[in-house]
């Protein structure tokens, strides 16, 4: 008795030809060679149950050598199981693609791709001059967007109420926030 | 009833596959009675819960016991082991699918889909908890790959619920992806069944050792890859954020926190305990790397939150990589402290991301701004696990983190402190993306969005977020605080498990018996890290 040379090659034959075709961009295609890979992997544990036997029906005259490996065809019944399933619900996924899009390939992730387009610069994170997006008014009327207007407006900060420029003052860039200076250029106590 | 008796507990294990399935079952038949749906489905994971909780206490002071179906004993029946580390595993991801299951109740009372499609959903996300549950308990390697598909098969269906464009789009190739992992899977189980005649794992332990080198390192890598595409480790990693994030909030959430961590189990299982030794610990070191430091760059470039969510979900597999590529006790314990973190805030900030795309119109940060002002509330929920997941101190990823960093630094070689290095940087790039989302989603005025959505003008959230979804949410928060707090005997079990597990024969011999034979683990680890391993 030996392992049987055909059931080998035609294995491999399934492996190809599943490998090449779940390379394709058809749905329908992948879906032929999932199953083509799910029955070669079923020859594979058929193979390893080793030399064919008879059926393994117990016999007290039969020597426990002349049996065929019954595990391996329990395997093999579950993953036909699986499979099974697996290719049901590929088939409504497929079906499902067509009548959405009547296309049967393989689509780009969109937002993947908007993704990869955008430019590595980002305004608010890399410009000289940060884009001030805080929550906080005094920031807000110092935002060199909006060009902080002057006449007469105040802010409100802490205890104290200043013009509108001098608040603008303390929140840009290399001031020290210091009180000591505002009183110096004439703001309230 | 006797927590002691640590046999008679663990014989209700079985218990933890059936009754999700039962209430699948139960639901099924419910299908047009929504509300008695959602009390089945919910006593019943509850109920569940209370059990794996029962089975985690019994086996807290250490021990391993073995259950065989149906009175086949092993080697040729199938055995469900409870150990530390699985009933651990058990525990952590019943309770972030009570918590999506809550949510996803809200969800649905919320929007009033009562009509057909959507009411698969009790059923199938039933299968799905009852297939991760079967993975983490089962002791032989062929109902490991029943485990896979059962859990696979439901996440399918969940992950193209409702069958819009977009999702068949995702499911096809998150579909594809995961049929060639398992028939990946399938081929290694069946060479492993050629080449030593058994699939019971703990029989395997012993068998596989007697085989010759090469064969062995064959059967090793092709586990090793047929886990890591279901875990996302870096080469096998891009199906990942392609495919999750199109599915309903809470569907991603549970993906997130639960399947990719069953692969990691698998992967934990494979190199404990089929194969121990260091065998192919330098190549899955340097995978730990790439995955990090990949993950978390394509993180940092995305703009929706959900996609940059699984890009650091990517990013934060190769730590638990690296903690069972070190394969000393520190590691290896760290490594389970990790996946039990992981999974919860993983799992919580997807939830929030749902809430965020309820108050705000979007999740694309582009579009959104003011939540902090909006909704105080939703800014906590977010805050807290992005923190967590930054590994900022005192939260559990800080704690998770140190435990990998010091088990990498006692390991000594140079490409465990380049994954140290690695993994600080990687640390912080996490914190910059996820302070990325705070400032524009929450920090900034709504007007300086980009694309504001209108939905941000109205003041308040009255009526945008339900109570049971936001309840549920900070439930799972408090539950990762809670790690953080229980810190010190969650260490102390997974280390102990670490050293239980490394050793190998309370494992083998629970389920062969107490006179089965332990081979000696090929390669002896350095005298160094195994003394570490204790003092922590």
């Amino acid at each position: 008795m030996s392992v049987n040379l055909t059931l080998l090659i035609v294995m491999g034959v399934l492996y190809a030809c599943g490998i090449y075709l779940i390379l394709e961009r058809s749905l329908t295609r992948v879906l032929l060679g999932l199953m083509l890979l799910a029955n070669a992997t079923n020859l594979l544990i058929l193979a390893t149950g080793g030399y064919a036997g008879l059926a393994p029906l117990f016999d007290q005259d039969i020597p426990s050598e002349d049996y065929n490996d019954p595990l391996p065809q329990a395997l093999i019944l579950t993953s036909i199981v699986i499979s099974f399933a697996v290719t049901a619900f590929m088939l409504g996924i497929i079906y499902r693609t067509w009548t959405l899009g009547r296309q049967d390939e393989i689509q780009d992730d969109v937002e993947d791709r908007r993704v990869a387009r955008t430019p590595s610069f980002d305004a608010e994170d890399d410009a000289d001059v940060p884009m001030e997006t805080s929550e906080f008014p005094l920031t807000a009327v110092a935002s060199p967007g909006t060009a902080a207007e002057s006449d007469g407006e105040t802010v409100t900060a802490g205890a104290k109420e200043l013009s509108a420029d001098t608040a603008a003052l303390e929140e840009s860039p290399g001031s020290r926030n210091v009180s000591r200076n505002i009183n110096l250029e004439g703001g309230e106590r | 009833m006797n927590f002691a008796d640590t046999g008679n507990m663990a014989s209700l294990a079985p218990l933890a596959v059936v009754l999700p399935i039962l209430g699948a079952a139960l639901t099924f038949v419910l299908i047009r009675h929504s509300r008695a749906q959602r009390a089945v489905s919910i006593g019943l994971l509850a109920l569940t819960l209370l059990l794996e909780c029962l089975l985690l206490a019994s086996v807290w002071d250490g021990g391993t016991t073995a259950v065989t179906i149906g009175g086949w004993l092993p080697p040729w029946g199938i055995v469900l082991v409870v150990d530390q580390f699985s009933s651990l595993m058990l525990v952590v991801s019943t309770v972030v699918s009570l918590a999506v299951l809550v949510y996803a109740t809200g969800q649905g009372m919320a929007d009033g889909d009562q009509d057909a499609p959507l009411s698969v959903f009790h059923p199938t996300y039933l299968i799905l908890v009852a297939g991760v549950s079967n993975a983490f308990l089962t002791g032989d390697l062929f109902n490991l790959y029943v485990g896979f598909e059962i859990l696979l098969t439901a996440s399918y269906v969940l992950m193209t619920l409702g069958g819009t464009g977009p999702r068949i789009r995702a499911g096809v190739t998150y579909v594809v992806v995961s049929v060639v992992s398992s028939v990946l899977f399938l081929i290694a189980i069946a060479m492993i069944y050629g080449a030593t005649g058994t699939v019971t794992m703990a029989d395997l332990a012993i068998k596989l050792a007697e085989l010759d080198p090469g064969t062995q390192t064959l059967l090793h890598v092709m586990l090793l890859v047929a886990f890591g595409i279901k875990a996302a480790v870096f080469p096998l990693s891009f199906w990942l954020p392609d495919s999750y994030p199109t599915a309903p909030a809470p569907v991603t959430a549970v993906f997130a926190g639960l399947l990719t961590k069953v692969g990691v189990y698998a992967m934990v299982r494979t190199e404990t305990l089929l194969f121990p030794g260091e065998n192919l610990n330098t190549p899955l070191m340097v995978a730990a790397l790439l995955t990090m430091v990949v993950g978390i760059l394509g993180a940092i470039a995305q703009s929706d939150i959900k996609r940059l969510l699984s890009f650091t979900l990517v990013s934060h597999i190769g730590y638990m990589v690296f903690g069972l590529a070190m394969s000393s006790i520190a590691g290896l314990g760290a490594a389970m402290f990790y996946v039990a973190h992981h999974i919860t805030i993983q799992t919580s900030l997807f939830l929030v991301t749902g809430l965020i795309e309820r108050r705000g119109g979007s999740s694309s940060i582009d579009r959104l701004g003011g939540l902090a002002k909006l909704s105080p509330v939703l800014a906590l929920l977010f805050f807290v696990p992005g923190m967590n997941l930054a590994g900022i101190p005192p939260f559990s990823g800080f704690l998770g983190k140190v435990g990998l960093m010091q088990a990498g630094v006692s390991l000594g070689t140079p490409l465990a402190i380049v994954l140290v290095v690695g993994g600080v940087v990687t640390s912080l790039l996490t914190l910059l993306a996820i302070a990325r989302v705070w400032n524009r989603a929450f920090w900034r005025k709504p007007e300086d969005a980009e694309y504001p959505d209108p939905v941000l003008q109205r003041p308040g959230t009255v009526g945008m977020l339900p109570r049971t979804m936001v309840g549920s949410t900070a439930g799972l928060v408090l539950f990762g605080v809670a790690l953080t707090v229980f810190a010190g005997p969650l260490f102390r079990v997974s280390d102990q498990a670490a050293t239980e597990m490394l050793d190998r024969s309370s494992y083998i011999q629970a389920v062969l018996g107490d006179e089965a034979p332990v081979p000696p683990i090929p390669k002896t680890l350095p005298a160094e890290a195994v003394q570490d391993g204790g003092s922590k």
